[in-house]
């Protein structure tokens, strides 16, 4: 089944000049594989396409089922430069919310916020 | 028996932090310190710049009353000592404003100690060699330098507390070395065990964003629920001499101490985990192990560290110009297209009074003026929109322009154009700020003492 990754990982961003790094950490043990296999660097950058735009690093804690994105080119110059009404992009790492992941069928019970009716 | 302990409280994260829980974390957390971050990167230059304008700015940490009052009495009733980076570009004041304070509070023969030696501007040049961000030499930042300043570690403040210092006040200092230097003062660490340093410095980073790791950035109702969000506590470590901790806050506030407000904070503004640079150690959070242990406490332990580098981080804030900015606003069925419309409009005045900027960008806040060029382009229309102008510009004559536009679309624009008066200036300086490294021995913080 597909579904957003809200249901399945919760993030924060942070800044530091013009990078910003961006925490997906899986809600639960058995979504973190998935969400490790499917959440590759390339795809995060080229879901962040035009806004992200310098290269991205990814670094991955395991046991605490953490991944790290480090995203040069994310703030626009850096915070005091930037135009953007969120020169910190604190809210940058709610648009991941959004990627869609295939879950297994049998996990569906694991997922965080579903409705009935939700896909 | 429990085993000894030392609760170290968070005060603030930042300089607009709420005063109210670092009250109810000295009245009721039982603490042996309680510890303030101010700063953000450019807070030191944006205090020079305005005590070059404002000869009555003192230059410390502008609600250092409001948070000295609130937490003082409590402080002096428990015995907590306080350690702060309150003290900006002027950590000597802001220690004889707190003696000000103290004897206001009838406490007499009080020691506070101001940490400063960390500001550089005069010789940056001399000392540093390379932009980080950009590999250019540093001398290319002469004509626009306004401050520089090397990021300090613990050491100065545990030196401070063996010379007997009740409070300490600094100016720059890394954040997570705040909370770590009463670890290594109460201790006996090393400043060169890097394994205690990596564990009390990975907990002084959990703790240098306050309610970051209590639940007070991570509500998301129906994904992430938190009890009582108006009602947040700042957290409390209880620290154990090998750098064990867990985390907690003062029971009954609002708010959640659990493995997932805990993680978030862990690699809020981290690049690599596995090396966290400071000035004190390389922290390695890879290695680190958490256990909920009960409501609201997590336990954390081996985290971990590599020796420090010979290397500080240099802080150079440079004048870069101006930003203009505004908004105004449409709603109703057509919103959009009447933005649309006031974008067009606006890029042809912004041609007609010959704009000289660097950047000018005109956002629909609705649509994409948060997330930019990644902001889906196939979702319904909002019913209500605003168009957020701001352009970067060398003199503060041309980011006047911006607004000055804006102005115009009052009359001058669109149908059904909402616009607010005027009632504060639109253009801002713009502090950018470069990091650099300068070799270790270069620099001596220097201590002075005051008594209430």
């Amino acid at each position: 089944m597909n579904v957003l990754l809200q249901h399945v990982a919760h993030c924060r961003s942070g800044d530091k000049g013009n990078t910003s790094n961006i925490v997906v950490i899986a809600y639960d043990e058995a979504m973190y594989p998935h969400l490790k296999a499917q959440l590759t660097a390339e795809r995060f950058k080229a879901f962040y396409d035009g806004t992200v735009k310098g290269p991205v690093e990814r670094y991955t804690i395991d046991h605490l089922w953490c991944m790290n994105f480090v995203c040069q080119g994310a703030l626009g110059g850096g915070v005091s430069r930037s135009l953007c009404l969120d020169n910190y992009g604190k809210t940058l790492s709610a648009g991941i919310l959004g990627f869609e992941l295939e879950i297994p069928e049998g996990l569906r019970g694991r997922l965080r916020g579903m409705r009935s009716g939700e896909p | 028996m429990t085993r000894p302990t030392l609760r170290i409280g968070g005060g603030s994260a930042w300089w607009g932090d709420r005063v109210e829980p670092a009250a109810l974390n000295a009245e009721k957390g039982d603490l042996d310190y309680l510890c303030f971050e101010t700063m953000a990167e450019a807070t030191i230059s944006a205090a020079q710049v305005r005590a070059r304008r404002d000869p009555g700015f003192p230059g410390y940490d502008t609600y250092l009353d409001d948070r000295m009052r609130a937490v003082l009495p409590h402080c002096l009733k428990r015995g907590t000592k306080i350690i702060s980076n309150q003290g900006w570009i002027n950590p000597e004041g802001a220690a004889q404003r707190i003696v000000h304070w103290l004897r206001e509070f009838g406490a007499r023969r009080v020691k506070v100690a101001a940490v400063s030696g960390g500001l550089i501007t005069d010789r940056v040049l001399q000392l540093t060699d390379r932009i980080l961000e950009n590999g250019q030499p540093t001398a290319t930042l002469q004509s626009n330098l306004v401050s520089a300043e090397v990021y300090l570690g613990a050491e100065p403040i545990v030196e401070a507390l063996q010379q007997g210092a009740h409070i300490v006040v600094s100016g720059r200092v890394a954040d997570p070395s705040i909370f770590m230097a009463p670890m290594m003062y109460e201790f006996g660490w090393n400043a060169l065990d890097h394994v205690r340093l990596g564990a009390g410095n990975g907990l002084g980073h959990l703790m240098e964003c306050g309610a970051q790791v209590t639940g007070g950035y991570f509500a998301d109702p129906g994904f992430k629920d938190v009890p009582e969000p108006w009602n947040f506590g700042f957290p409390i470590a209880e620290v154990e001499p090998d750098g064990s901790a867990v985390l907690t806050k003062v029971a009954g506030t609002g708010g959640a101490v659990t493995l997932q407000t805990v993680k978030e904070q862990m690699l809020y503004e981290v690049h690599d985990p596995a090396n966290y640079l400071t000035p004190d150690v390389v922290v390695d959070f890879t290695t680190t192990q958490l256990e909920q242990i009960g409501p609201d406490r997590v336990r954390v332990t081996k985290i971990s560290g590599k020796p420090r580098t010979p290397t500080l981080k240099v802080s150079i804030g440079c004048a870069e110009g101006f930003i203009g900015e505004d908004m105004f606003f449409y709603a109703g069925p057509g919103a959009l297209r009447r933005a649309q419309l006031a974008k067009r409009i606006l890029e042809e005045r912004f041609k007609i009074v010959k704009l000289d900027a660097e950047e000018v960008r005109i956002d629909f806040l609705g649509v994409n003026a948060i997330h930019g060029e990644m902001s889906p382009k196939d979702r319904p229309e909002p019913y209500e929109v605003a168009v957020r102008v701001a352009a970067r510009t060398r003199t503060r004559e041309e980011a006047i322009k911006v607004g000055r536009e804006v102005d115009g679309m009052a009359v001058s624009g669109v149908g059904m154009t909402g616009k607010r008066v005027p009632h504060q200036d639109r253009t801002r300086e713009i502090i950018g700020v470069w990091s650099s490294l300068v070799p270790r021995e270069k620099i001596t913080p220097s201590l002075s003492f005051y008594e209430s």
